[in-house]
């Protein structure tokens, strides 16, 4: 009854201070370092906006409380409500770059769309863009991109490490050959960007890919199912977002369909899109960059600092710390952190601008050292990032849900980029034709680098 | 040709048009009664699902949930009437949609404000497993939702035609000035309708948020209910059912059979179009819907 209650308040609450919302912003001191944090409260896929920039704004604040901030300068942030909007992103973006007194110092659009829809903005104002896990695959050829960063994984990265899982399943990549995959997959921008790797490897290993979209929002599969029993595939790839999840589960049951021969991308992966799925999605796996759980020392730290006494954190309902999507949103933190760390390294303990930034985290170099000393080990993959590859050469890991938790079933699974990489540079090539771009020279930038240190 | 295969895309379709026709339910009750083009119905599903389930998750007994979810509902249709439709009695009809449309977003917003934008599992405890009906699958589930959708327009049906309320709803859907100049009473009516779709909602909610889960998406069900209303007619409770069930059926046959790569495979994902394409070509040929009362009007 507490609860229905809180519940009640917060509505009048949501009615008595909704309007005041976004009418002033916090006040940013000198010495701060700001980060943007474009969120999603509301709508269709707010599970998503409030469990990653959660994490990343428990893991700043934590970093603030414990360290007092990156080697001093206290980290600030600002929300902005893009309810998974494009426009509204957009909008985010302009508002929030220039705030705190060096501005942006990176933007981390978490979505497709608004990634697609700042890059020039971006690119433009210097301010560096993170899309983890997401965004423009071939936004990963720094040379052509220098200012976005789709970091650890991109889709086309993904797909590969998926293939190589399904192999490993069958008994080796020989026996793929002659397998049926099904890709089923959101109708959507983000659905369809890995058709093409996946054409190109269903050639070199010999099985057969049919791809089946499913409409928008997806909450209606029956038909797709019913094509996926007729073709009787061995496994099924599910590209799925929001409510098309537990909803291809449960269709998947219902056509008796077994869960443990589907394979979802890490968008189809947390702890929302199976729980509505109930038994139906027991067996399923998913691939993941990260694992759930608190057992790592850096959400400790979090449940300590930032909600431990009583405290509030940055998640509304605390009990999703160490979920799927909280664990990627510190992962965000502390690659924003990491990388402003290491732009210090070059231009001092003071707020640095976004250019300066995004020098940093075009020379990160997270490795098992660096993650044990955040208390991450385990929690990501290493990750070195370079002008040439703004990818940064993460692993894939996979994972099993048991009807209560996902399980970790491998280890991290390296990506095919004798597929992935000549792709991409021909995907940035075309754009860089399209756009009339130059592509930097990374050993001319390295040797001047060199020069300089010297 | 696989005639098992096809029954099977048919009978599922089918099924899957009557949870169409459970949202498209709501539409016809309001549009009957005031002519209004309710907007919100999307936004009311979501908001009598969540309050439902998040009522359940704090402990509340499934039954007393269900019975405060509906007192809540009743509550909401009649602030609407109060707050929203009486100051607006009389203006063109334009402004009272334009009114739901306000409405929709007002709604969404409140149920997370209230309760939260989280995903929620709700459990029926009704399997969503196939049953073998001779040589097809049929999910029990569907079978579950079909049978209360058919209690449903039975209670309705009697509602309308053999109660007093239901007799005065059918005098004010038929002539607003002429029922009120026989005594009743306009603003009870259109709080009761408001009461009654918000059930219709409640019910539909349970149904949808049980096979997806509770969440934001299920406002999106209001998209599934409009070419249903095209076809069936926005004031009949029938055509509003035999709309969804063709639908339905043709929505899944056109993406087995002339989307994918089985039929003329002409893309997949064709599902989201082609029912509006259908009600579209109705439109032309019978404008009021199947079941819809044809206007005729002197000048």
């Amino acid at each position: 009854m507490r609860k229905l209650t809180v519940g009640l308040k917060r509505a009048a609450l949501c009615v008595a201070v909704g309007g005041m919302i976004g009418a002033a912003g916090p006040a940013f001191a000198a010495g701060e370092q700001f980060v943007p944090v474009p969120i999603y409260r509301v709508g269709p896929y707010a599970a998503g906006g409030t469990g990653i920039f959660g994490g990343m704004m428990d893991y700043m604040q934590m970093i603030n409380a414990r360290d007092g901030g990156v080697n001093g300068v206290k980290l600030t942030w600002e929300e902005c409500e893009t309810e998974y909007k494009n426009d509204r992103g957009v909008e985010c973006y302009e508002r929030l770059k220039k705030k705190g007194p060096t501005g942006a110092t990176v933007f981390h659009p978490l979505s497709t769309g608004i990634t697609y829809s700042v890059i020039e903005r971006a690119t433009a104002d210097k301010i560096p863009v993170i899309s983890m896990g997401y965004g423009r695959t071939d936004a990963s050829d720094g040379r052509i991109f220098p200012y976005i960063f789709p970091l650890i994984t991109n889709y086309w990265s993904q797909s590969t490490a998926k293939i190589k899982f399904i192999g490993q399943r069958e008994g080796g990549m020989d026996k793929l050959k002659g397998k049926k995959l099904v890709n089923l997959y959101h109708g959507s921008a983000y659905g369809k960007e890995t058709i093409p790797v996946l054409d190109i490897q269903a050639k070199k290993y010999g099985f057969e890919v049919t791809h089946i979209e499913v409409a928008h929002p997806g909450n209606e599969q029956q038909s797709q199912w019913l094509q996926i029993r007729q073709i009787k595939p061995d496994w099924v790839i599910l590209r799925g977002w929001g409510v098309m999840n537990p909803t291809a589960l449960k269709t998947a049951q219902k056509v008796g369909f077994p869960a443990d021969k589907i394979l979802g991308v890490w968008w189809s992966g947390a702890e929302e899109d199976v729980l509505p799925a109930g038994d139906a999605a027991k067996g399923y796996i998913a691939s993941g960059f990260h694992p759930s759980g608190t057992d790592f020392p850096v959400i400790q730290d979090i449940q300590k600092l930032v909600y431990g006494g009583g405290k509030k954190g940055n998640m509304d309902d605390p009990r999703r710390v160490g979920t799927i999507y909280y664990n990627r949103g510190v992962i965000h933190g502390i690659i924003t952190v990491e990388a402003i760390r290491t732009a210090q390294e070059k231009y001092g303990k003071k707020p640095l601008t976004g250019e300066q930034v995004r020098w940093g985290i075009e020379n990160l170099n997270i490795d098992d050292k660096v993650l044990k000393r955040i208390g991450a080990y385990g929690l990501m993959p290493t990750l070195k990032v370079s002008c040439l590859d703004h990818e940064g050469g993460g692993g894939v890991k996979f994972q099993q849900w048991d009807g209560t938790k996902w399980v970790v079933i491998s280890d991290w699974f390296q990506t095919d980029q004798s597929i992935v990489r000549p792709m991409i540079e021909d995907s940035a090539a075309k754009y860089a034709k399209e756009k009339n771009l130059a592509p930097r020279d990374c050993a001319k930038e390295a040797a001047a680098e060199g020069k300089k240190k010297s | 040709m696989d005639w098992q295969f096809f029954l099977e895309v048919l009978i599922g379709g089918l099924l899957a048009g009557v949870m169409y026709s459970l949202v498209a339910l709501g539409f016809v009750l309001i549009y009957k009664a005031s002519g209004v083009f309710n907007f919100a119905q999307g936004g009311m599903v979501f908001f009598a699902a969540l309050t439902f389930v998040s009522l359940v998750e704090r402990g509340v007994n499934f039954w007393l949930a269900m019975v405060i979810t509906l007192a809540v509902m009743v509550v909401l249709g009649v602030l609407i009437e109060r707050i929203v439709l009486r100051p607006l009695v009389n203006q063109p009809q334009i402004t009272l949609f334009m009114a739901t449309i306000g409405l929709t977003f007002l709604i969404e917003g409140l149920a997370q404000g209230i309760w939260d934008a989280q995903v929620h599992g709700l459990d029926l405890g009704i399997p969503d497993v196939p049953v073998k009906v001779g040589a097809i699958n049929i999910s029990q589930f569907d079978l579950f939702a079909s049978a209360t959708a058919g209690i449903l327009v039975l209670a309705l049906a009697v509602f309308f035609q053999k109660t007093r309320i239901g007799r005065a709803l059918r005098a004010v859907a038929d002539d607003h000035q002429a029922a009120m100049s026989v005594g009743i009473p306009l603003n009870h009516i259109w709080a009761i309708v408001w009461a009654v779709a918000g059930f219709v909602g409640l019910v539909a909610g349970l149904l949808w948020g049980s096979r997806t889960g509770v969440q934001f998406a299920l406002t999106f069900t209001a998209l599934k209910a409009l070419p249903v209303l095209i076809l069936g007619g926005f004031t009949s409770v029938p055509g509003a059912i035999v709309g969804g069930l063709i639908i339905g059926a043709s929505e899944k046959l056109a993406e087995v059979y002339i989307g994918s790569s089985i039929g003329l495979n002409i893309g997949t994902g064709i599902e989201n179009w082609f029912p509006y394409m259908l009600a579209l070509l109705f439109l032309l040929i019978r404008p009021e819907g199947l079941f819809g009362e044809k206007r005729i009007e002197r000048v």
